[in-house]
């Protein structure tokens, strides 16, 4: 296992070249308006549904400022234009579709592409 | 070199001249003696009663002997002065001590007048002026069924409540025509005695006390001149105070015919090198038996010891407002109307017995005086038209007739006092002060309390003190924005009144009718509370998940690497040694850190999320449930061992404590609730500092409500006496649903309670006088949300979709690889970054 690689406080650049699709869950796995966690080439990944939305979110699942695999477990809502989630540690709010952290913008999380394709829930990776 | 000032008292007006030098900014130019008889440095005497209901010396303590150490301030407790040396400028004590002063300053108070009756020296013949005078008093009251107050004042009202509490029957008697002879008219004297009478205390006016004797049927017989009698087993001596001048008299200061050390306005006697402040003064021919003065004084002194002066002493304020015997009286200014050509206005209502005076000059423009009794509202309006000047309204008798419905009370309105009026007399708060405190970011009552001390003394200001907090908000143009958050315009008292009164059952269908965007963790749990508070649904349901905060959603406390603990509820803190048994074993099992909690339960630390449902399953199949200990909801009941085991115990605490637990468990709030019941006034439970305390009597239950402990420790406020188990329970259902109903997010009762308009009394009317026509729908309220209880782990492990939560990834089965543990005194802990980093030997982790 490779802990390094769920650590690194950085932001992944979606869509460049070595990156594919990968299926994760089924849709109905899936929670309206909560978060789960999936394990995709050892990074964890927090997938989220926001069913006012009917919206789906991937970013990475470690929380840069509390330290821990906990983004999944965090509450989704928006702040303004922004569709956040809230740290279930110190409740920093992070951007959905960026990874950015609003309330400290020297952290960022990895943010991924997602789509549901044939009731599947698919992550560019 | 420094100053030396030597002080003569510690008592409230010795201690605030010190703390007022002390913290000067020419502070270091002095050092400071204190000499104080009593066995502890000063003490609240103004609440001296409350040590009745339960409050101790420290409680009542202004400072401590760290806080003067701290200060570098000289203290001798237990010795006394006995004499001054003026031309050599020494001090010498009983103790025999000597000490050389550059300025001498007297605050030796008062003492109690004892008339020269004979008999009156006898055991069991008290006082009441210090806190070994009430510990004398309790422990004669031990033994003694019938007690007498001589003196119908202040203080011997005070003195007749406290018999009254310690369970005997009680009677006053007063010389003269009426009750507070100095501070009310005859009218108002005589309301007084009705309603004090009505609480079960005999008032016996026009008594002048002859001799007391041996009893016929109780220990004492009082003899009276009018040829009446009475028997009692003992007597409380309050017809008034003395100045303690025998020192200054010693020493050949200028003394008044009547005692009293005579003053200028710098509070100097007649050695220029000594002062003399506080109720041993004499200013004017005229004795100030409050504190109020006595803080002036102390405040003019220091002025002129430190060769400003700014400030001079040109008598004090004299008005009064209390609660006596649970009667509200106020007295302002000049109540007898001695003033030549005053004229007056009366309003007696005999039906609601309402008594109000208004006394006005001659050309009817200026407020000389007023005397209230039954109702005390106009108080704080009357005082500031008094000591302000101020010019009255044409028609002045409306500020004491009642107001019809609809009609705006008639006030002057804060924005008219001026910026130097006093607003707080205990603690010399003005308009302008409390003005600059808000301008400096205080927006709230709390922050007002603890920046400007504002109403913390009588808090007989506390109204007045909020409507100069809100007009200078307004003014400021802070519109008083109590919006839950972007999403809702509407506080989380009004959210609470829209779900109620609208039936709605879900964020969604709420946020669809009175919100916008898509929620946030403010509202969200905010209105997830609400809904649990009124509906009592099962929190997972699916509607509701999204709104479950860190804790709620996986049913267990996220610790900072993200596992859980877990806490099973122990109720009353009571477990078998088999459960006890089980609970180490599960902790065994799964690595599990293990402490004892504060509210007397068992925390397990360190649960991954995948182990929380085969944890509980062993939980629940040994009997134990959830203890919502991740909630904002009833948390412990924390109980001694009350009556069953304990010698001193009076009642069944630990049974008391099962049953309140079982009763309100899983009750979520605005925040979250402990409660304590002790078995005896020893209070081993310390329910004072908790939300819903409760202490046991020999007749029943005493009832605090909204303390708290933590971050901001408050004592509990007593809020019912003596009260049987049913009625005990009414008002907790009542105080936590009106709680429930009203707070705001987050809030917990000790600020709710701060906050709440009208504080105290105005909770007490709510529940114990029923005022708003609620109590049943508050009660019916509570009842239908623990007709829902349920377990939510036994209710989660009875669904398997549930269960697919509880799971670190929806697509493996592998744990979270970025966990990692110390071993610490045989247990472990999570790894700090730095063992991290040097590989410190991590210990194993059970699957």
């Amino acid at each position: 296992m490779h802990a390094t690689d769920t650590t690194q406080d950085t932001q992944s650049a979606p869509g460049t070249a070595e990156q594919q699709w990968v299926e994760v869950c089924a849709k109905s796995d899936l929670v309206p308006d909560s978060g789960i966690c999936a394990l995709i080439n050892q990074k964890q990944v927090a997938i989220y549904y926001s069913k006012r939305l009917d919206e789906v979110f991937a970013i990475g699942n470690y929380d840069p400022i509390g330290k821990a695999n906990v983004l999944s477990r965090g509450m989704i809502g928006s702040i303004g234009d922004h569709t956040v989630v809230a740290s279930p540690l110190y409740k920093q709010h992070f951007d959905l579709r960026t990874g950015e952290c609003i309330d400290s913008p020297e952290h960022t999380v990895p943010a991924y592409e997602v789509r549901v394709h044939n009731d599947r829930v698919e992550i560019k990776i | 070199m420094k100053q030396r000032i030597i002080v003569v008292g510690n008592g409230m007006v010795g201690h605030k001249f010190i703390d007022g030098l002390m913290s000067n900014e020419k502070a270091d130019e002095f050092e400071v003696i204190t000499f104080c008889e009593e066995p502890r440095l000063a003490y609240d005497r103004v609440k001296l009663s409350s040590y009745f209901d339960g409050s101790s010396a420290e409680d009542l303590a202004l400072t401590t002997e760290d806080d003067y150490r701290e200060k570098g301030v000289v203290y001798t407790l237990n010795d006394r002065v006995v004499s001054i040396d003026k031309d050599k400028k020494t001090v010498t004590t009983a103790g025999g001590k000597t000490e050389a002063y550059d300025k001498l300053v007297l605050a030796t108070g008062s003492y109690p007048f004892v008339p020269p009756i004979p008999g009156g020296d006898q055991e069991h013949c008290l006082v009441y002026r210090t806190i070994e005078d009430l510990e004398a008093i309790t422990a004669s009251a031990k033994e003694s069924k019938v007690g007498a107050v001589i003196g119908g004042g202040l203080l011997g009202l005070e003195a007749a409540n406290a018999l009254k509490n310690l369970g005997l029957k009680t009677h006053v008697l007063e010389f003269s025509k009426g009750l507070m002879a100095r501070q009310l008219d005859e009218g108002g004297g005589q309301l007084l005695c009705e309603k004090i009478e009505q609480l079960g205390v005999k008032v016996h006016t026009g008594k002048n006390t002859k001799e007391i004797i041996e009893g016929d049927e109780c220990r004492y017989k009082m003899n009276f001149a009018d040829g009446s009698e009475l028997e009692t087993d003992m007597v409380i001596f309050s017809a008034g105070i003395r100045p303690r001048d025998e020192l200054a008299k010693q020493a050949g200061l200028d003394m008044g015919e009547r005692g009293g050390i005579v003053i200028d306005n710098h509070c100097l006697t007649s050695d220029k090198n000594i002062y003399a402040i506080g109720e041993c003064a004499l200013w004017n021919n005229f004795i100030f038996g409050l504190v109020a003065p006595g803080y002036q004084m102390a405040k003019v002194a220091i002025d002129h010891i430190i060769d400003k002066h700014e400030e001079e002493f040109t008598g004090a304020d004299m008005s009064t407002k209390l609660k006596l015997l649970g009667v509200e009286v106020g007295s302002v200014g000049d109540a007898m109307g001695q003033t030549p050509g005053a004229q007056c206005y009366t309003y007696n209502d005999g039906v609601a017995q309402v008594y109000k005076k208004l006394i006005v000059s001659k050309d009817g423009k200026k407020l000389l005086g007023a005397v209230l009794v039954g109702d005390t509202e106009s108080y704080g309006t009357l005082q500031q038209l008094f000591i302000n000047g101020m010019d009255l309204p044409a028609a002045p008798e409306q500020l004491i007739l009642p107001q019809l419905d609809g009609e705006a009370p008639v006030g002057m309105g804060v924005d008219a006092l001026p910026e130097t009026a006093q607003i707080c007399s205990c603690y010399d708060v003005t308009k302008g002060d409390i003005q600059k405190a808000v301008q400096e970011g205080c927006t709230d009552m709390g922050g007002i309390k603890s920046c400007t001390g504002a109403s913390t003394g009588c808090g007989g200001c506390a109204a007045l003190t909020k409507q100069v907090m809100d007009a200078e908000l307004t003014s400021l143009g802070v519109e008083v924005n109590n919006n839950l958050c972007e999403h809702f315009e509407y506080s989380r008292q009004e959210l609470a009144d829209i779900v109620r009164v609208k039936q709605i059952k879900s964020f969604d269908e709420l946020l669809e009718s009175h919100g916008h965007g898509l929620g946030c963790d403010i509202c969200k749990p905010a209105v997830g509370s609400i809904l649990a508070s009124f509906w009592n649904d099962y929190v997972l349901k699916e509607e509701h998940v999204g709104l479950q905060d860190t804790n709620d959603i996986y049913l267990g406390n996220m610790q900072k690497d993200g596992t859980y603990s877990v806490v099973p509820r122990v109720a009353g803190g009571e477990i078998t040694p088999d459960k006890l048994v089980v609970l180490g074993e599960v902790a065994k099992e799964y690595k599990l850190y293990t402490k004892i909690t504060g509210g007397q339960r068992i925390d397990l630390f360190g649960a991954q999320l995948h182990q929380l449902p085969d944890i509980w399953q062993k939980l629940i199949d040994a009997g134990f449930e959830t203890g919502h200990a991740y909630g904002k909801a009833v948390r412990t009941v924390k109980s001694c061992v009350g009556s069953t085991w304990c010698r001193y115990g009076v009642q069944d605490s630990v049974d008391m404590a099962i049953a309140i637990e079982n009763r309100y468990k899983g009750l979520r709030a605005p925040h979250k609730i402990k409660f304590a019941v002790s078995g005896c006034t020893r209070e081993c439970a310390e329910a004072q500092s908790k939300d819903i305390g409760v202490i046991a009597t020999e007749k029943g239950w005493n009832l605090y409500v909204c303390g708290n402990g933590g971050m901001r420790p408050r004592h509990g406020d007593l809020f019912a006496t003596d009260i049987d188990d049913d009625t005990l329970i009414k008002y907790i259902d009542r105080v936590l649903m009106f709680y429930i109903r009203t707070a705001d997010r987050l809030q917990r009762t000790s600020v709710w309670l701060e906050n709440l308009e009208g504080g105290l009394d105005y909770l007490k009317e709510v529940v114990i006088d029923d005022k708003l026509n609620i109590g049943q729908e508050l009660e019916d309220d509570m009842t239908r949300n623990l007709a829902n209880y349920q377990c939510e782990w036994k209710t989660t492990l009875e669904d398997p979709e549930k269960l697919k939560r509880f799971r670190h990834f929806v697509n493996s089965d592998e744990r979270d690889d970025n966990l990692a543990y110390v071993a610490e005194r045989g247990q472990r802990r999570p790894a700090t970054e730095e063992e991290r980093k040097n590989r410190i030997p991590l210990v194993e982790i059970a699957d």
